[in-house]
């Protein structure tokens, strides 16, 4: 088999206020159904290995999680390596309910933002209050990068990863870069 | 800068996270119809200084469709409400109301 490619190949700029990484390769299911039901829920569950989560959150241990992406959607998360089984049996799990899995792994890319100036960076670029005590770890956000769609989350202070349209990874990488420059910390969150 | 809530997700933001997609509560003339009822569904839309229903989507975040009632003067918004409706919620008329009396006779 031949090895998987990311979007940015593990890029990485540090030189700034916050460190900006790829992430490579993660292993990604977009799961869409009624996620009220039991079936739907019981198969995300048991697939990813970590608890459903409450609307607008999610729920990550390591690579392992489960986001909640809209009211009839959840991201699922996992090593890359291992989606093609995964999904396999997500898809058995699911069999007799109405809900649709699909592999969604190579159609995006992953960046982390690392450093105490991880949410300023950030908030430069997204519409989202991001102080301390209204974006808190365990919640999930879609909204916008810049000018593109994203996702993002904190799997705990200061680290934020950010889901995006693997079109899209070299715009993010590079606004999340500019964003970071050295000297351009704002100093209010 | 409208703050808009998102009846589907909950979450409320700016407007850059969602799009407008004009007027609400449109016939949808189809088979059968005159050609004015064609050209009224078509192009015809209120241009109004005050109270608009529009619909309305969370471009950016759940990606679903809502109706938003708000005025395009002062760029209030008095509600948003589910997008499986052929009209507004009587508690956001009343609200409507309250907030601009007499704007059922200007509309
Ligand atoms: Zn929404």
């Amino acid at each position: 088999m031949s090895d998987p490619v990311s979007a940015l190949n593990n890029a990485h700029y540090g030189a700034g206020i916050a460190e900006v990484s790829e992430l490579g390769a993660v292993g990604m299911i977009t799961l869409r159904g009624d996620i009220n039901t039991r079936g739907v829920q019981k198969g995300a569950v048991d697939v990813a290995g970590v608890k459903m989560p409450a609307p607008l959150h999610c729920v990550t241990d390591g690579s392992a999680g489960i986001a909640w992406m809209s009211p009839d959607e959840l991201l699922i998360m996992c090593n890359y390596a291992d989606v093609a089984k995964k999904l396999e049996t997500l898809r058995g799990k699911t069999a007799k309910v109405h809900a649709l899995a699909v592999n969604v792994s190579d159609a995006r890319a992953v960046f982390e933002l690392r450093g105490p100036h991880a949410r300023e960076v950030l908030a430069k670029v997204a519409p989202v209050d991001l102080a301390r005590d209204q974006f808190k770890s365990g919640m999930f956000r879609r909204t916008r990068i810049a000018q593109v769609p994203a996702a993002f989350w904190m799997p705990e202070e200061d680290v934020i990863r950010m889901v995006c349209f693997r079109s899209v990874a070299q715009y993010v990488f590079d606004v999340l870069s500019v964003a970071s420059q050295p000297g351009s910390e704002v100093g209010y969150i | 800068m409208l703050i808009v809530s998102c009846p589907n997700c909950g979450i409320t933001a700016e407007e850059t996270e969602f799009h407008a997609h004009g007027e609400a509560h449109i016939t949808r003339h189809a088979v059968g119809s005159s050609d004015d009822q064609m050209e009224t569904y078509l192009f015809m839309r209120k241009n109004p200084k005050g109270v608009h229903f529009e619909r309305w989507r969370h471009q950016y975040g759940c990606g679903k469709w809502f109706h938003m009632a708000r005025c395009t003067m002062t760029l209030e918004v008095f509600g948003t409400y589910s997008a499986q409706t052929y009209s507004p919620p009587d508690d956001l008329l009343a609200r409507i109301d309250a907030r601009r009396p007499g704007w059922r006779e200007a509309t």
